[in-house]
């Protein structure tokens, strides 16, 4: 059959795959640069069509309980904000996982910190990545870089968030969410069926206490700490199978590289450009794409480390934060460096070059 | 002539010995007892037995629904 | 007459525990309203067949366990939150029975915004309010509907309202909203009065099921360990002073 073939803003193709995926709920908070994720939505009207729920709600935090209430139940539910937004959605992201219930948070980040800008940044990748609210957890997280991708994992994203029942995070930006590009999109799914649920998730969601179970209790709470450690233990070991099992990077003229670039999202579309300026002037340089930034891709690159790679530069829209888990993962056998602009700034490929050359390649 | 009377079983040992069932009867049949249970609280208990008229005013006031109640005519 | 002896059988049974009750032994102190509004909603979801059909969202506060003592799905909410919960899971399943059980302090103070917003989009739900004007879980603190001039941990020397700013009724200001349909302050202080409350509790309920915009149920309870009281002296102190501040009855619907 043939696929639909559009030419789509970011955000807007957040919406429509959110509605193809067969999404039973979207509740969110306007905030730009990522408002079109539900403007799109309300002029879509899916639920005449698909039954999917869309709702504004009153705030960004009335909007992740709304999305822990619906995800208590079995429901696919989502949201998205952008970074202030998140901010205020964290503590129920650490409720979500507390409570083991799947969902898909949307951050199309941009520049803080405080209400910082409305540009393009990936400031907020410690928040995404180490769980970013209190307790030990872990968001799941996708880095897209194009408009496809925003598309493709938000299916990727469900999956995930219900293979594991944590909350998964696409962390996106102000670039990938506004800019227009191709995309081939999924043929419609269905929602389902109250009968699928109640097969799919009967031992945990709130489907109603039947006869023939007992009551199903979502609760992030506990009084002894033994109870509560084993359970820790139980949600590590869980993020232990996710860093096993779901590791997704990209790489780019890697094989014979001597430096080694580590970007994802925009900024990595950006050091492509890069990578081939280097290859022109004679240098062997290479990208790595995280595509999960947790888990994170260590082994990958560890391994290029291993190899003799003789530097890496971690090049991201901040002051320098996905570069501790490169300095984790080569393990001091190479240089590290970053290199970053930050605050909504977007830096060009010949900057990340002469920050490649300045302070890798001559140094 | 007819006379309804009631009675009332208390669970003991579930039994916090609150005491707001006391002062909720119409026939001042309870009373917290002298004894305590295995939590250590005074039970409530039927000081007044002959004087219940199973009008369940203590059941529907216990926090915790220890009271049973039962009624009966006596033609 | 003394020789007259009741028959213990289920023909002259008259009252017992709810079966949607647990047996688990409720970890609230002697005498707290909280053990009597959990019995009654017990019994109406009884009455009115709703077993299967019903999810409760508890709060944080002191009736956060609510969902070990009801035969029933729950949602335990961060605090606050429990009407965006009780939100999302009702537009998602809009069959299902739902409800919120909130204190003072989840529902008046941290959660007015969710509180308020729920009730203003009409939301097809049940809101049950436990208002004893003190936080009760954390220790006694001042609530939002602490009185004027009552003592708690965080009011030492009795409210202020210079300091501590003043109580209000917030089933009064929801009941200006267009989402509610039914808004009333009840109270389980003496037997008549828990009847009243359980039949509030089962319109509010009916009301959710129909879709007729959204229920409050403010319930005037006491915390006999929180006010340093003993348990019937409480239900006094609550008549003689909270009542007259919160005044029982249909406010609307």
């Amino acid at each position: 059959m043939k696929k639909e073939v559009r030419l789509m803003k970011g955000n807007e193709v957040l919406a429509e795959a959110a509605i193809r995926c067969g999404a039973d709920a979207y509740f969110g908070y306007p905030i730009t640069p990522q408002s079109e994720v539900m403007e799109t939505l309300m002029e879509l009207q899916p639920w005449e069509t698909t039954g999917m729920v869309v709702l504004q709600a009153e705030s960004e935090v009335a909007a992740i309980n709304m999305v822990y209430g619906a995800a208590s139940t079995g429901k696919r539910v989502l949201t998205s904000s952008s970074s202030p937004g998140v901010s205020l959605m964290s503590e129920g992201f650490s409720y979500l996982a507390g409570a083991e219930l799947p969902c898909v948070v949307i951050n199309v980040t941009r520049g803080g910190p405080g209400l910082g800008t409305i540009q393009p940044s990936q400031s907020d990748y410690f928040q995404a990545t180490k769980g970013g609210a209190h307790g030990d957890f872990h968001l799941i997280t996708l880095a897209p870089s194009s408009v496809q991708e925003m598309h493709d994992f938000v299916f990727d994203a469900f999956e995930l968030a219900f293979k594991y029942r944590n909350p998964v995070m696409i962390l996106s930006d102000g670039v990938i969410g506004q800019m227009m590009e191709k995309v081939v999109l999924a043929d419609q799914r269905p929602r389902r069926t109250e009968a699928e649920v109640i097969a799919a998730e009967k031992d945990w969601a709130l489907t109603g206490k039947t006869a023939d179970r007992e009551e199903h209790v979502i609760t992030s709470l506990e009084l002894d700490p033994y109870a509560q450690e084993r359970f820790n233990e139980k949600l590590i070991a869980k993020y232990n199978k996710v860093r096993e099992n779901e590791v997704r990077y990209e790489t780019y003229k890697t094989e014979d590289a001597d430096y080694i670039i580590v970007a994802f999202g925009s900024a990595a579309r950006i050091c492509t450009m890069t990578v081939d300026m280097a290859r022109e002037a004679g240098y062997k340089v290479g990208l790595i794409r995280p595509i999960t930034l947790f888990p994170f891709p260590t082994k990958a690159i560890a391994e290029m480390a291993a190899k003799g790679a003789k530097g890496f530069l971690s090049a991201e829209l901040n002051h320098g934060q996905m570069v501790e888990d490169v300095r984790l993962a080569v393990n001091g056998k190479a240089p590290v460096e970053h290199y970053g602009r930050s605050g909504g700034a977007v830096f060009s490929p010949d900057e990340v070059y002469n920050a490649l050359l300045t302070k890798i390649i001559k140094k | 002539m007819a006379k309804i009377k009631g009675t009332i079983i208390v669970d003991i040992e579930r039994c916090k010995g609150c005491g707001v069932c006391v002062p909720s009867c119409p026939a001042n049949v309870l009373a917290l007892s002298h004894h305590v249970n295995g939590k250590g609280y005074n039970y409530s208990y039927m000081a007044n037995p002959d004087a219940c008229i199973g009008c369940a005013s203590c059941a529907i006031m216990c926090p915790d629904s220890v009271i049973t109640v039962y009624r009966q005519k006596f033609e | 007459m003394a020789e007259l002896e009741v028959q213990i059988k289920e023909e002259n049974l008259v009252y017992r525990k709810s079966p949607l009750l647990t047996d688990k032994i409720m970890h609230y102190c002697p005498g707290c309203s909280h053990g009597t509004v959990h019995k009654l909603v017990a019994e109406v979801i009884d009455e009115l067949g709703i077993q299967e059909k019903t999810i409760g969202v508890s709060p944080v506060g002191c009736s956060v366990f609510a969902y070990n003592y009801l035969h029933i799905d729950w949602s335990q909410a961060a605090h606050g939150r429990a009407c965006a919960v009780a939100t999302g899971i009702k537009r998602t399943n809009p069959d299902k029975m739902v409800f919120t059980y909130q204190g003072d302090g989840d529902l008046a103070a941290i959660g007015t915004a969710e509180t308020i917003h729920a009730c203003n989009r009409g939301e097809n739900i049940a809101v049950i309010f436990i208002n004893n004007a003190i936080y009760g879980m954390t220790g006694g603190q001042m609530a939002p509907t602490t009185l004027i001039g009552m003592k708690t941990a965080t009011s030492p020397y009795g409210r202020d309202p210079k300091i501590h700013g003043f109580p209000y009724k917030i089933a009064d200001i929801v009941s200006q909203l267009s989402g509610t349909c039914y808004v009333t302050r009840q109270s389980v202080h003496t037997p008549a009065a828990v009847r009243k409350t359980k039949a509030a509790i089962k319109k509010a309920f009916e009301n959710a099921m129909a879709g007729k915009g959204l229920s409050f149920v403010e319930v005037v309870s006491t915390c006999n360990s929180g006010w340093k009281m003993s348990p019937v002296d409480a239900n006094k102190w609550m008549e003689e002073n909270l009542v007259p501040f919160y005044p029982l009855g249909d406010i609307k619907g």
